[in-house]
């Protein structure tokens, strides 16, 4: 009882005689089938090479193309050959060239010996599994694919949209129930013998002669019929990308591989020389055992297709470039933008930073210099406050910023003063969170000691700039978490708001907020606001604020900071 | 892309062909060892000028790495650079004392002898102050990364241009032939490019790092770019337009994923400020053979004076290529 190879071999015809030599080594015989794309002259060369060995055989060559029927030929010559010539084998495994056994082979005997009825194929139904990727799952079965896919793509897709169109179906054979799986497997000689001596074999091959990747459906199929005892899974280790083809293995997964617990891997880099040496060795030599982890290899090739297929949120660079809408997330976490809160309160800023400990820059798209935190005119990645710079590119300065600060949340004050390129790129982020006053920045001016004419002018063009702002926030295509409250609004219930934002950036302590930012002296803002509605230059975004006659003429305690318990 | 503009790309691709038919006639052979290129070669492709100081570390560098043969256009050099290429068994060597400019800083050239020798090879064009790093560089040959693309059918690689810097003065440490150059320049900026797309050409156009931070800090537009493909599976109908910021067809242009994903690829670390830096920065504005009428060449001159320490705070240290992948700067897409 043992267990035989068969071997189909296309490149790396070196490492294909290593491996062989290695299993017969352990007494398993091989059959090996070298495709039949390859130079007669470097066949024979190889046969050569392998001669002096009676356990190695060579079968008929058949052409294998990727996709059509010379694979599953080529196994069948091959499996024939074996059964024929190996009386002693009870299980074939079918292998390639690019295979690495990772455990000692006796130990693939004694495991097989100890399953002697089972047939290790991993056999799905089609309507059960989403594994394939170019979209024809059922239609392998039921179309016509005489054009190369390699070749000829456009030919073989013209022809797949035609069957489509016209609802030409071919009939599938008799009790046949497609069945799909990973091309490698290990099957027993009742099994494999009664597949390739059934008498209806030349119907069964002339159908899967034109079904589409035959050699991921054949067997697959056709073990269904005669096995006793199908257990699906491959005992070939064999991770596939994004498009569907295999991962490959290089020295540096050596402690990888040595964890798993499979018995062979591929695909194997044929220029892996330290894979080879480690692996190919007699008993003795063989590395001493480690805990099997096969979940870690798993883990790190599902992660390198996430990584190809979506990418690392908000990140922007030479080789991941998203277009718009396509971001996966426009910027990488979450940070706050506050417009007005600086203009009412004296002390916004620093409170800010103290209470919920994130990192809190100024007006960031000031139009001077980006007002970085603490006055920094640089700041992570080397990114610099310089406006030219940030203007250049705005959208990048924000999203290399937030890249940039990763693990750190970032807070920044905005106005109608500001560049105002951003608004629609943070409008649509739903990492930002957007609190507005509106109309707060006549605060400012209301403070500042400015010719009235001057002011009158000045507000009115922020006052339009804020409205086109208001605007975007509240269009449909907003994702953000926006607040907008009129200063009015705001001013009469400064706490409340205050904490639903704090709240939301969740890194208060539980504690309620005990100390308030100091609002600014707002004593004559009322009148200030209706000399400018006398000046016919209406500002509304405030709202209602109420108009300090002057008729009590005490002047009011200055009010005190808000306080809440 | 319509139809005529395809056509109009075309029509430019046979321009830069037939341009580099005519400069090899600029190039005369020094020594030409290119019988000995074997099918599977990768091949590097230089223009070198008086770069003899750099020249052994660069070699080295790139054997390391697994290129087999090295084919170099010497720009009119006196520093005897030639005679140590010549040297070189691995070396191929052509000279001219052509216009560099005039050969579109070099392109024509190097377009001529890839189309000559690079047919259906991995060619890796790059300047002898240019250092490919890509994933897996220091446990993996660049073989395993051309097999890998063309298991995956990719024949373009991007590696975008890093400067590299001091901290202090540029002349504090000088350079030593055969050393490694990022012993001294050894820090960068991570976080600090824009990016733009060229819909002509479908390429990316990167700015940024310490040269637009410290040299064009008012006039961004000007910085120079950093975007490169200096790794192509190449085919003689293939053309280089401008260094190797792009190419022609635009195709081998679309190194970047433009739905989320990330291809892979790879940074080119940039050993330019060196203590050599000044006096070739003086040469290069004396010869006006660089790009733009020197621009760049011009905005060194005049902070050189004051000479600026490219060093900030949150400049960034080098260690290796997972560093430069956790920064965002290259990607392993899913090369694992």
């Amino acid at each position: 009882m043992t267990v035989g190879i068969v071997m189909l071999v296309h490149t790396a015809l070196n490492r294909a005689e290593q491996v062989a030599r290695h299993w017969t080594a352990s007494g398993c015989p091989v059959v090996i089938h070298v495709d039949g794309n390859v130079a007669n002259r470097t066949f024979r060369a190889f046969r050569e090479t392998l001669s002096d060995d009676q356990r190695i055989l060579f079968s008929r060559r058949h052409r294998c193309e990727w996709g059509t029927w010379g694979i599953v030929a080529a196994s069948q010559s091959a499996s024939e050959m074996m059964l024929e010539h190996f009386p002693e084998v009870s299980h074939v495994y079918l292998a390639s060239g690019a295979c690495l056994p990772l455990r000692p082979v006796q130990e693939l005997i004694d495991y097989l010996a100890a399953r002697p009825r089972t047939d290790f194929i991993e056999s799905a139904t089609t309507a059960d599994v989403p594994w394939t990727v170019d979209g024809l799952d059922e239609e392998r079965f039921t179309l016509r694919f005489p054009f190369s896919w390699k070749k000829n793509r456009y030919l073989f897709d013209r022809y797949v949209e035609l069957q489509r169109r016209l609802g030409l179906k071919r009939k599938i054979p008799n009790g046949l129930v497609p069945h799909m799986g990973s091309q490698w497997w290990c099957l027993t000689r009742q099994t494999l013998s009664a597949i390739l001596q059934d008498p209806e074999r030349e119907t069964h091959d002339r159908y899967f002669r034109k079904v589409w990747i035959p050699d991921e459906s054949y067997y697959q199929t056709l073990s269904r019929l005669y096995s006793s005892n199908i257990e699906s899974r491959s005992l070939t280790l064999s991770k596939f990308d994004f498009q569907g083809k295999p991962h490959i293995f290089y020295d540096d997964h050596l402690q990888l591989l040595r964890r798993s617990d499979c018995f062979v891997a591929r695909k194997i880099w044929p220029h892996a020389e330290r894979l080879y040496q480690a692996f190919l060795t007699d008993g003795s030599g063989a590395m001493k055992k480690t805990e099997p982890n096969p979940g870690k290899i798993d883990r790190i090739f599902a992660k390198a297709v996430e990584r190809r297929t979506r990418g690392r949120p908000g990140l922007y660079m030479q080789s991941r470039f998203p277009n718009h809408d396509w971001e996966n997330g426009i910027t990488c976490s979450q940070y706050s933008v506050f417009q007005g809160f600086s203009e009412l309160f004296e002390n916004f800023e620093p409170w800010l930073a103290k209470i919920t400990g994130t990192r809190v820059h100024g007006h960031l798209f000031a139009l001077e210099r980006a007002e970085l935190a603490g006055g920094q005119t640089i700041i992570n990645g080397a990114l610099c406050d310089s406006a030219a710079k940030r203007d250049y590119d705005p959208q990048a300065f924000l999203t290399s910023l937030i890249w940039n600060t990763r693990g750190e949340r970032q807070c920044f004050q905005f106005g109608p003063g500001d560049n105002q390129d951003i608004n629609w790129m943070i409008a649509r982020d739903p990492n930002a969170q957007v609190s507005v006053i509106s109309g707060a920045w006549a605060v400012p001016l209301f403070r500042s000691n400015r010719n009235f004419a001057d002011l009158r002018k000045e507000a009115a063009r922020l006052q339009k700039i804020e409205s086109e702002h208001l605007n975007i926030l509240r269009s449909p295509y907003s994702k953000a978490r926006i607040r907008i409250w009129t200063m009015a609004e705001f001013v009469e219930a400064p706490m409340e708001p205050l904490q639903t934002i704090l709240d939301e950036i969740g890194q208060v302590s539980p504690r309620r907020l005990t100390e308030a930012p100091t609002m600014v002296n707002l004593e004559g803002f009322g009148q200030f606001l209706q000399n400018l509605k006398n000046q016919g230059m209406h500002p509304y975004l405030m709202g209602d604020f109420p108009v300090d006659r002057g008729l009590s003429d005490a002047p009011k305690p200055a009010r005190k900071p808000y306080l809440m318990r | 892309m319509g139809a005529l503009q395809s056509y109009g790309l075309r029509l430019q691709r046979k321009r830069w062909r037939i341009r580099a038919l005519r400069k090899r006639r600029e190039l005369q052979t020094v020594a030409d060892r290119t019988d000995i290129i074997a099918p599977q070669d990768i091949l590097l492709f230089s223009t070198q000028r008086n770069e003899k100081l750099r020249l052994p570390h660069f070699l080295n560098y790139y054997r390391d790495l697994g290129v087999n043969h090295f084919l170099i256009v010497d720009n009119d050099s006196t520093d005897g650079s030639v005679d140590y290429l010549v040297s070189q068994p691995d070396v191929s060597v052509w000279h001219t004392r052509a216009s560099y400019k005039r050969a579109r800083f070099g392109v024509d050239w190097l377009n001529w002898l890839q189309r000559r020798h690079g047919h259906g090879h991995w060619c890796l064009v790059v300047d002898p102050d240019e250092f490919l790093i890509y994933p897996f560089c220091d446990t993996r040959p660049l073989r395993a990364l051309t097999d890998w693309l063309d298991a995956s059918s990719i024949k373009s690689f991007s590696a975008m241009l890093l400067d590299m810097y001091p901290k202090g003065r540029l002349d504090a440490q000088p350079y030593v032939e055969g050393q490694d150059p990022f012993e001294i320049a050894c820090w960068f900026d991570s976080g600090n490019y824009t990016m733009k797309r060229n819909r002509q050409y479908g390429n990316l156009w990167i700015q940024g790092g310490p040269r637009s931070r410290v040299f064009f800090r008012d006039m961004p537009a000007k910085a120079p770019a950093l975007n490169k493909i200096p790794l192509v599976k190449w085919d003689r109908r293939y053309t280089y337009v401008s260094s190797t910021h792009m190419l022609l067809p635009r195709g081998l242009n679309q190194v970047y994923d433009e739905w989320g994903g990330e291809k892979a690829s790879g940074v080119l670390l940039h050993a330019k400020f060196l203590d050599t830096f000044s006096a070739k920065a003086a040469e290069e504005l004396e010869r006006k053979q660089h790009y733009a009428a020197s621009v760049e060449y011009r905005a060194y001159a005049q902070s050189l004076k004051d000479d600026p320490d490219l060093w900030c705070k949150w400049s960034e240290k080098y260690i290796n290529w997972r560093q430069l992948e956790i920064l965002g700067l290259m990607s392993k897409g899913n090369w694992a």
